[in-house]
């Protein structure tokens, strides 16, 4: 393909086998199988799911946070190449400088025992990028101004911070070692409203500005469909549908997808759609169904959903989607 | 128009901490009817919750009712002064007889080491009079009727052993196993994701038809509250700012505060329009800013921001009962 890829993971599967003996066998949770998604330089790449669908085990996988089983995850930027699975030694040190995350509580992220100028330093001077104190200082104060904070603020320590504050605190953390590629994971799930959309507004304005790749991970749709320029939705370890935000939303062809966006709340109390209500909940990633894993939940379900996985094919351009009927259901 | 099931009138709460005395509720005043679900919204720390708590007389051992606060409910034939019970014994007719709660995270609200139905049963054995083996009964129809699939087996079950939408399912049935007339939910669906969101919503929505009880709905999801609620109140800081039906409060705004939140969220139906978030953070409870509560935060005040330092603004009705406690809302009247 010609676009610019930064990374990318094919027929990716994270597996993590568990205590005890069942048969003589060793179960295992399958929290991603078969992923397959490219995600290109500077792009806001958005992954949306439930709770155990996978997605923090995903964006894990792609910063070599969590054992690859099976597939592989390639990384490549204007310098170097690096395929994941075997990355070790200096070449991972290298690829933690341009990989990083930010977590999802900005309480229990942060050391209560250091300031914020030492919570912002620490990366470069664990990874050594900085010769001299001067230096860090100067970067420490570059980065927290963009990131809207004072040098009054360097020198307190977190607990003195609102949650806004110090969700800005764990950017500015991850942004110091100057990265290519950062994960997100819920950055916004545990903040206000009124402060969540500043702290998407300053992560559109950080990526337009550096060019930074981010993976956005959420549980909200509505929130991804602000900010990200492409979207996969995952649903118990595989991703079922993929598609540009735009196209996403106006071609909905997953009927996991469809269920997502009609359950969010409508803000029109005269809206009298009523949600197209999914029965159950998501099934344990230890024992999946056979078939097309939605098929328990799926209201269009039929007997070929029980039996044959579907296969992940080409709607229209880059719009990829996993389901045997997605055009008798559009 | 009937007469109230529950009113609360000028409201004020303080808490004794370490640093003084914090006022975490201010002067709040307002009525639910019979079979009516309020609304009532605010970001982390705006109060919410406590004001909830102090219906049930729930706020922790150093709270300071203000003189002025009055809380009444009205059962069938008689008046109830809630603040003026004292004793845990006359508290059991709010807590858990007239009135239930749902919490924010099921997974807190039940004992661990007991098993669901027992505490089911415990409830109803101490507010009404049914045998043992009744009180099981009506449990397991109730788990049934919010949609527990093997009702009578789960019944026996740990709280560890359902998920997270069924742990909150049994939540409700367990509050409203002895028929409260009012429920209060504070938070029941932030910790679950979209689709079980979805589905507890409509499981209250026809709870509220069936048992005709009242519902106080706690949430900060404006999307939720326009959803369920009949009338929304909006606080800030422990004041209330803003109350009105939930179609005045979401589609005609009238305080700064309630614009922000709304101006704040992704819209699906607008994808480009730019998030506006509401500037700074809420201010600390111990430093409660002078005038209006809002001031150091707003963008409308315009040309008479001296007036928002320094006057707290009363309350402006219009003629449908849309209530404001803005001075801009005055100054409209008066031109």
């Amino acid at each position: 393909m010609s676009k610019d890829i930064l990374i990318a993971a094919r027929d990716l599967s994270v597996h993590f086998p568990l205590r005890g003996l069942v048969f003589g066998e060793r179960p295992v949770v399958r929290a991603c199988e078969g992923i397959n998604i490219e995600i290109e330089k500077g792009s806001f790449f958005g992954l949306v799911g439930e709770s155990g669908s996978g997605k923090t085990t995903l964006g894990r996988a792609m910063l070599k946070a969590a054992p690859i089983s099976h597939g592989e995850i390639v990384y490549s930027d204007h310098e170097v190449t690096y395929d994941l699975a075997s990355l070790k030694g200096p070449e991972l040190k290298d690829y933690r400088k341009r990989s990083q995350l930010i977590f999802q509580d900005p309480y229990a992220a942060l050391s209560p025992r250091m300031t914020v100028r030492d919570i912002i330093a620490e990366p470069l001077e664990v990874m050594g990028l900085t010769s001299s104190r001067e230096e860090t200082d100067a970067r420490v104060r570059e980065i927290a101004a963009k990131c809207r904070l004072n040098l009054e603020h360097l020198r307190r320590f977190p607990h003195a911070f609102s949650g806004g504050q110090r969700q800005r605190i764990s950017i500015a953390r991850a942004l110091v070692s100057g990265p290519n590629f950062i994960v997100a994971d819920e950055s916004v799930a545990a903040l206000d409203v009124s402060i969540q959309a500043d702290v998407l507004n300053l992560l559109n304005s950080i990526q337009q500005e550096s060019g930074i790749t981010f993976l956005f991970i959420s549980h909200d749709l509505s929130v991804i469909a602000h900010t990200c320029d492409f979207v996969a939705v995952m649903y118990l370890g595989q991703i079922v549908e993929s598609a540009p935000t735009s196209k996403l939303f106006s071609e909905t062809s997953h009927p996991y997808t469809k269920a997502l966006l009609s359950a969010i709340p409508s803000l029109d109390p005269d809206d009298q759609h009523v949600a197209q209500k999914l029965e159950g909940e998501i099934p344990s990633p230890i024992n999946p169904p056979p078939g097309c894993r939605f098929n328990t939940r799926c209201p269009h379900a039929q007997e070929r959903c029980r039996t044959e996985v579907p296969e992940w094919r080409e709607m229209s351009s880059r719009h990829h989607v996993a389901c045997h009927f997605s055009e008798e259901l559009a | 128009m009937t007469s109230p099931l529950i009113s609360v009138k000028n409201l004020t709460l303080r808490f004794r901490t370490d640093e003084g005395l914090v006022t975490a509720v201010n002067d709040v005043s307002f009525d639910i009817a019979p079979g009516e679900v309020l609304g009532l919204v605010g970001e982390s720390g705006s109060g919410k919750s406590v004001t909830a708590k102090a219906l049930m007389m729930l706020n922790a051992e150093n709270s300071v009712y203000d003189d002025n606060s009055q809380i009444t409910l009205r059962l069938d034939d008689e008046e109830i002064d809630v603040l003026s019970l004292k004793r845990p014994r006359d508290q059991m007719v709010i807590r858990g007889g007239a009135i239930s709660m749902i919490f924010q995270e099921p997974m807190a609200s039940f004992a661990p080491a007991i098993s669901i139905g027992d505490q089911m049963i415990e409830q109803l054995l101490i507010h009404s009079d049914m045998t043992p083996a009744q009180a099981k009964e009506v449990s397991i129809e109730m788990l049934e009727r919010v949609g527990i699939p093997e009702p009578a087996h789960r019944f026996k079950q740990y709280a560890f052993e359902f998920s997270g939408g069924m742990r909150q399912r049994a939540m409700i049935a367990m509050a409203l196993s002895t028929k409260p007339r009012l429920l209060i939910a504070d938070e029941p669906t932030t910790a679950l994701d979209v689709t079980i969101q979805a589905q507890v919503i409509e499981l209250m929505k026809d709870l509220v038809d069936e048992f005709h009880m009242s519902i106080l709905f706690i949430t900060h999801d404006l999307g939720v509250i326009a959803q369920t609620a009949d009338r929304v109140a909006v606080m800030y800081l422990g004041n209330l700012v803003e109350t009105g039906t939930v179609r005045q409060v979401i589609n005609t705004p009238a305080h700064p505060y309630t614009r922000g939140l709304l101006n704040s969220l992704p819209k699906l139906d607008d994808l480009d329009a730019p998030l506006t978030p509401v500037p700074g953070d809420i201010p600390s409870p111990l430093d409660r800013p002078s005038g209006c509560v809002f001031h150091t935060r707003c963008v409308e005040t315009g040309g008479i921001a001296e007036k928002c330092r320094t006057q707290i603004p009363g309350y402006t009705t219009d003629s449908s009962n849309h209530q404001v406690a803005c001075h801009l809302a005055t100054q409209e009247d008066q031109s």
